[in-house]
């Protein structure tokens, strides 16, 4: 339709109509939208240089970083510093751990939040009902560094409170934190301790939609309040809980490290660093730059594939895919 | 209708088990708070359990006394106003042009962020990158470094196209321009999910450590959660404070730590019950628009 248009307006150009017309139409789409574009150029710059640059500069991963050369000049090493790193002895630690972590998570921290949101679903009474979600979510909401400091100090060896009740008691004083045994539950329990209710959150929406006709035709059929549990809530969720796994099991690798890096000490290394925390220790405080990146690229590469994975599963089983 | 006796007794389980959960949720923070206006010894021999013992307020004294705390505490808020400004202004102006329909390229753009929630560079290529542009060591690093998180662009872009086109149809009618749409009619229409996106900003950058960890040197730009970090982990009481402990019997290194932890936060305790819904709502728009 536009091409009777174009040829009267752009006769020296030599291309074929279709074209033509389509490069018009971007421009005129451009022309159209033009501050929603303008919008969008911050928007995208920040991404290419805060988000995509650095992916540039895995590089670095493949070279002999030397500072003063900087990324681009440092000489090419192929795949040295993956051997380096997967050769250390902090590979089969580090993947242990963060594989380890990472499971408990799912075994005990998954599982949580919805035993929470059923728990609370029971619960007829407003004020009651609110008051435990408020006070459940508050953990959610104070940073990793006090809730690491209020860990510490409670465990800590002489003053701390958890140490001086086991010695009313008769027990004896541990220093929790510096047994490399206790560190998976501690961390563990934290997460869940933080995350619990405010995870629950989403299921609870989830049981909100629920229609209640289903529990009026249960309670028709004698099911009492176990059996709604059983047979109608849970059903009712079960896709809500099928993504939240899904993404979870994506987020694999995302073991918190940061909170790990506040909480572990050297005694605890053997079952608390991770890979991340590993790639912050030899890299950024090691000046190791380069078997750093390659960890992290390890990393990355490692949860890229599992969500892609989770992803597919989740478009296999459910209706819904994360994308 | 009159309850069975099983039912009973499973409500009884049932709200006993969520009280004490919700005392567990919150007895560490009323600690902290009983600790810290409780005498050293009183915190140290154990007598401190869930009330205060020996009410003094030295530790608070010796805390607010040093300078450095008041630095720390300028520089969150400084991070937390700055940079929650940004992080709006930035997340507008993705999140606005991406729902809308009949903007070309959308798609690739779309998958463009989205691909950095699946892979991102990492630890050492992030700091290179600062390092390269010679962000080191600035405040700007913190505040246009960390400007944009993708999860929730696309909350915020879900929640524009909730509203009607109807209302951008009859502006542009009128002779409205898409600034002028995005200012006159979806802004101030997006309040709620304004608020909730600003809320989530803000408490990352309040809460957050690591990034500032690493990329400031300079005691002056640090915010309150590093200084706290070099406190409690790093375990350097401000030399200061330590100075004058002579009166050891009233403050030590534990009260000083929890009156530290709790005037950082004091104001999330403050706002928290007035915001609470927000997040809920966020959380919700999240997880059902997935």
């Amino acid at each position: 339709m536009e091409t009777p248009v174009l040829e009267t307006k752009s006769p020296q150009v030599k291309t074929e109509p279709a074209k033509i017309s389509f490069l018009l139409s971007i421009r005129n789409s451009l022309i159209r939208d033009r501050y929603l574009y303008l919008m969008l150029i911050p928007f995208i710059l920040w991404y290419v240089i805060f988000q995509y640059k650095p992916m540039a500069g895995l590089q670095i991963a493949f070279k002999d970083y030397s500072l003063f050369k900087g990324i681009a000049e440092s000489p090419w090493v192929g795949f040295e510093n993956f051997i380096r790193f997967f050769e250390s002895e902090y590979f089969i630690r580090t993947l242990t751990n963060t594989a380890l972590i990472s499971l408990y998570g799912l075994v005990f921290g998954f599982p949580a939040p919805i035993l929470l949101a059923l728990l609370i679903n029971e619960v007829k009474n407003k004020v009651f009902k609110n008051t435990v979600q408020t006070l459940t979510y508050l953990p959610h909401f104070i940073s990793v560094v006090v809730i690491t400091g209020i860990i510490t100090n409670m465990l800590a060896p002489t003053n701390g409170l958890v140490n001086i009740l086991i010695d009313k008691l008769g027990g004896e004083k541990t220093y929790f934190l510096t047994e490399s045994e206790y560190f998976r539950t501690i961390f563990t329990s934290m997460n869940i301790w933080k995350d619990v209710g405010f995870n629950a959150i989403i299921y609870l929406a989830a049981m909100a939609g629920i229609n209640p006709a289903l529990y009026e035709a249960a309670k028709m059929d004698g099911a009492n309040r176990w059996r709604q549990m059983s047979h109608v809530t849970l059903p009712g969720i079960l896709p809500t809980i099928i993504i939240l796994f899904l993404i979870q099991i994506g987020a694999f690798l995302e073991v918190g490290y940061e909170a790990i890096i506040l909480l572990y000490q050297p005694s605890t290394y053997e079952t608390a660093d991770v890979i991340n925390t590993y790639v912050y220790r030899a890299g950024l405080q090691g000046g190791e730059y380069e078997i750093g990146a390659a960890a992290g690229l390890f990393n990355s590469i490692v949860g890229l594939i599992l969500v892609v994975t989770a992803n597919k599963l989740s478009k296999k089983f459910t209706e819904n895919s994360l994308w | 209708m009159k309850k069975s006796r099983s039912e009973r007794l499973s409500d009884v389980l049932i709200y006993g088990f969520l009280v004490l959960l919700a005392i567990a949720c919150i007895y560490p923070f009323i600690y902290v708070f009983s600790a810290s206006i409780s005498s050293a010894q009183s915190v140290i021999s154990g007598e401190v359990i869930l009330f205060p013992k020996d009410i003094t307020f030295i530790s608070y004294a010796k805390v607010l006394q040093d300078p450095a705390i008041w630095t720390a505490y300028g520089n969150t808020i400084f991070y937390t106003v700055i940079g929650t400004a940004v992080n709006l202004l930035l997340t507008i102006c993705g999140a606005y042009p991406l729902s809308k329909k009949r903007l070309r390229g959308k798609a690739f753009i779309a998958f463009f962020i989205a691909f950095t929630m699946w892979f991102q560079a990492g630890i050492i290529p992030t700091y290179l990158n600062f390092k390269e542009l010679g962000l080191l060591d600035t405040r700007t690093s913190i505040i246009i470094g960390f400007a944009i998180s993708t999860f929730l662009v696309f909350i915020l872009r879900s929640f524009f196209q909730s509203i009607p086109d109807s209302l951008e149809e009859s502006a542009k009618v009128d002779g409205a321009n898409d600034l002028q749409i995005l200012m006159k009619i979806y802004l101030p229409l997006s309040k709620p999910a304004l608020v909730t996106v600003g809320l989530f900003y803000a408490v990352a950058r309040w809460n957050g450590y690591f990034w500032a960890m690493v990329l400031l040197n300079d005691e002056s730009k640090i915010p309150l959660q590093v200084m706290l970090k070099k406190l409690i982990v790093e375990m350097t009481v401000s030399e200061q404070v330590l100075a004058t402990a002579d009166a050891m019997t009233e403050f030590s290194r534990e009260t000083i730590i929890y009156a530290t932890i709790f005037v950082s936060i004091l104001p999330i305790i403050i706002i928290y019950p007035f915001l609470q819904k927000y997040f809920v709502k966020g959380t919700m728009l999240g997880g059902v628009k997935e």
